[in-house]
C-alpha cells in the first residue's frame, strides 16, 4: 500500500477492491440462497468450493487479501482525512448536504469488519480445522452424508442472538453498500448518461443482497 | 430583530481561538449577512472592543472572497449563494447564529473569521493555465470550432470562484471539487489538450502537498457550492488523472 501515494490513486484502489468484494457478495449470496431452495445443491456447491484447488489455493487468498486491503486502506484514508482538519467545527450540520451513509462509512465498515470476525469464527475456522488440521476432505458426516447443510442450519436454528447479530450486520452492510457501490463508479471516472441507471442498479443491489443474506439466516432460524 | 451571535475569535494563526457571544439589535431583514457584521463591528468599536475580522470584497457573489461557516454550513443555510448574498430575513428574531471560519489545515486562520486560501492559488499555479503565444500573433480563439456541449461544460467549470466552500463543507476537507473545476475548464477545450497530462498530474500533486483530505463522494461540496459546480467534474478529474498516469 506504500506504493499508492496520491489521493486519487488511493481512491481508485479503494474503489477497485470494493467492486471486487461486491462481486464476491453476489457469488456468496447465490450459494447461500441455494440452502433455502435445495439443500442437495447447497451441499454440492459447498463441497466443490471447499475442495477445489483453484478456489482454495488461488481465489481464497485473493479474497482474503482483498478484504484486508479494503479495510486497511479504508482506515488509512480515514486517518488522513481526519488529519486534514485538526480544529473541528463547533457546529457542523453534515446532514444538510450529505447522507448519513456517505458520512459514516467508517462506522458501517467497522461493524461489517466485526461481523466478519464472528462469521469467520462460525464457519471458516471450523472448515480450516476439519479440512487442513484433521485432514478430512470428504465433506461427509458420520452418517456418510454431506455435512455442509446441516452445519449451516445448526448455526441458526435455536440461535436468536446469533441471528440477531447477523441481521444487524447485514443492515450495516446495506448502509455501506448504499453509498460505496455507486461511489466506486464515480471514483473510476464514470459520471455520464448511464450514471442514473448505475445509481438505481447499485441501490437495488445494496438493498436486495443484504436483505437476502438476512432472509437466509432468518429462514433457517424459523424452519428448524 | 435581535440576535445572539456566537463568533470565533482568534488573534492569529498560532493563537488559541474561542467563541465569544455578542448580542445585536436593530437588524433588518433586508440587510445582507455581511452588513449585519458591519453593524456588529460598529457596535464593537464604540465599546472599545476589537472588531471581528472577516473576508469580503465585491459583495455581489462574484469575487469568492467572503466565506464563513454559518450554523454549520458554508455560506449559510441557503443554496447557490455566497455569504454576501445571504439576507437576514433568513433568520428569526431571537436566533443564535454560530459563525466560524472555514476550517481546514490547508486554510490556516489569519485572524478571527479570515482564513488564508492561498493553497488554491498554488494549485492553480501548478497547472491551471494554457501556454499562449502573446507576441502579437495570437490566434483568435473563435477560429477553433468547439462542440457546444463541451463549451458549456467548460464554462460551467470556469464559474468556480475559488471561495473554498467545497473544502469547508467536506467532512474530509477535500479540495477535489475546486481542483476538478480548474482541470475541467481546460480539459474540455482544444486549447487545453496540449498540456493536459502535466496539468492534471501537477495540480493533483500540489493539492495533496497542501494537506487537503481525500474525496469520499459525499456530494456535500456540490450542494454547498455557490456556483453549483457539478460532481461530474470530479469524475472527469479522476479520468484525466488515470489517463495521465498511464501515459506517465
Amino acid at each position: 500500500m506504500g506504493g499508492i501515494k496520491t489521493s486519487i490513486a488511493r481512491k481508485v484502489a479503494m474503489a477497485l477492491s470494493g467492486l471486487f468484494l461486491v462481486l464476491f457478495l453476489l457469488q456468496h449470496f447465490t450459494i447461500n440462497f441455494t440452502s433455502v431452495v435445495s439443500p442437495d445443491t447447497f451441499n454440492e456447491i459447498s463441497h466443490f468450493m471447499g475442495t477445489n484447488f483453484l478456489v482454495q489455493a488461488v481465489l481464497q487468498p485473493i479474497l482474503i487479501f482483498g478484504v484486508i486491503f479494503h479495510f486497511v486502506m479504508g482506515f488509512i484514508l480515514e486517518a488522513k482525512n481526519r488529519s486534514a482538519r485538526s480544529v473541528k467545527y463547533g457546529v457542523y450540520n453534515g446532514g444538510a448536504n450529505a447522507s448519513w451513509m456517505s458520512r459514516n462509512m467508517l462506522i458501517s465498515g467497522a461493524v461489517v469488519l466485526a461481523f466478519l470476525g464472528l462469521h469467520f469464527y462460525d464457519f471458516w475456522v471450523h472448515e480450516m480445522q476439519v479440512k487442513y488440521l484433521e485432514g478430512d476432505m470428504t465433506g461427509l458426516n458420520q452418517a456418510g452424508e454431506f455435512r455442509y447443510y446441516e452445519e449451516t442450519v445448526a448455526k441458526f436454528a435455536g440461535q436468536p442472538i446469533r441471528v440477531g447479530l447477523y441481521v444487524i450486520a447485514f443492515v450495516f452492510l446495506m448502509l455501506h453498500l448504499l453509498h460505496g457501490f455507486a461511489s466506486s463508479f464515480q471514483t473510476m471516472g464514470v459520471n455520464n448518461k448511464y450514471s442514473s441507471a448505475i445509481k438505481k442498479f447499485t441501490k437495488a443491489f445494496a438493498i436486495v443482497i443484504p436483505l437476502g443474506f438476512a432472509f437466509v439466516a432468518i429462514f433457517h432460524f424459523i424452519n428448524h | 430583530m435581535k440576535l445572539n451571535l456566537k463568533i470565533w475569535r482568534q488573534e492569529n494563526k498560532d493563537a488559541q481561538g474561542k467563541f465569544e457571544n455578542y448580542n445585536i439589535d436593530n437588524i433588518h431583514g433586508d440587510m445582507s449577512f455581511l452588513e449585519m457584521l458591519d453593524v456588529l463591528n460598529n457596535q464593537l468599536v464604540e465599546e472599545n472592543i476589537e472588531p471581528v475580522e472577516f473576508d469580503h470584497d465585491c459583495r455581489e457573489g462574484i469575487c469568492g472572497m467572503c466565506s464563513l461557516q454559518i450554523n454549520g454550513e458554508p455560506h449559510g443555510p441557503d443554496r447557490r449563494i455566497t455569504t454576501c448574498q445571504l439576507h437576514m430575513r433568513r433568520f428569526k428574531d431571537g436566533d443564535t447564529i454560530t459563525i466560524e471560519p472555514f476550517r481546514a489545515n490547508a486554510f490556516p486562520v489569519v485572524r478571527d473569521l479570515a482564513v488564508d486560501r492561498s493553497a488554491f492559488d498554488r494549485i492553480q499555479q501548478a497547472g491551471g493555465y494554457i501556454s499562449v503565444n502573446t507576441s502579437g500573433n495570437t490566434q483568435d480563439a473563435n477560429s477553433l470550432p468547439i462542440q457546444k456541449e463541451n463549451a458549456d461544460m467548460a464554462f460551467n467549470a470556469a464559474t468556480c470562484i475559488g471561495c473554498g466552500a467545497c473544502v469547508a463543507a467536506c467532512k474530509n476537507a477535500s479540495a477535489m471539487l475546486f481542483t476538478s473545476a480548474k482541470v475541467s475548464q481546460y480539459a474540455l477545450l482544444p486549447q487545453g489538450k496540449v498540456e493536459a497530462t502535466e496539468r492534471v498530474l501537477n495540480m493533483v500533486d500540489q493539492m495533496d502537498k497542501e494537506g487537503f483530505g481525500n474525496c469520499t463522494n459525499t456530494g456535500a461540496c456540490e450542494i454547498e457550492c455557490p456556483k453549483g459546480i457539478s460532481l461530474e467534474n470530479i469524475a472527469r478529474l479522476n479520468r484525466e488523472y488515470l489517463s495521465a498516469s498511464l501515459k506517465g
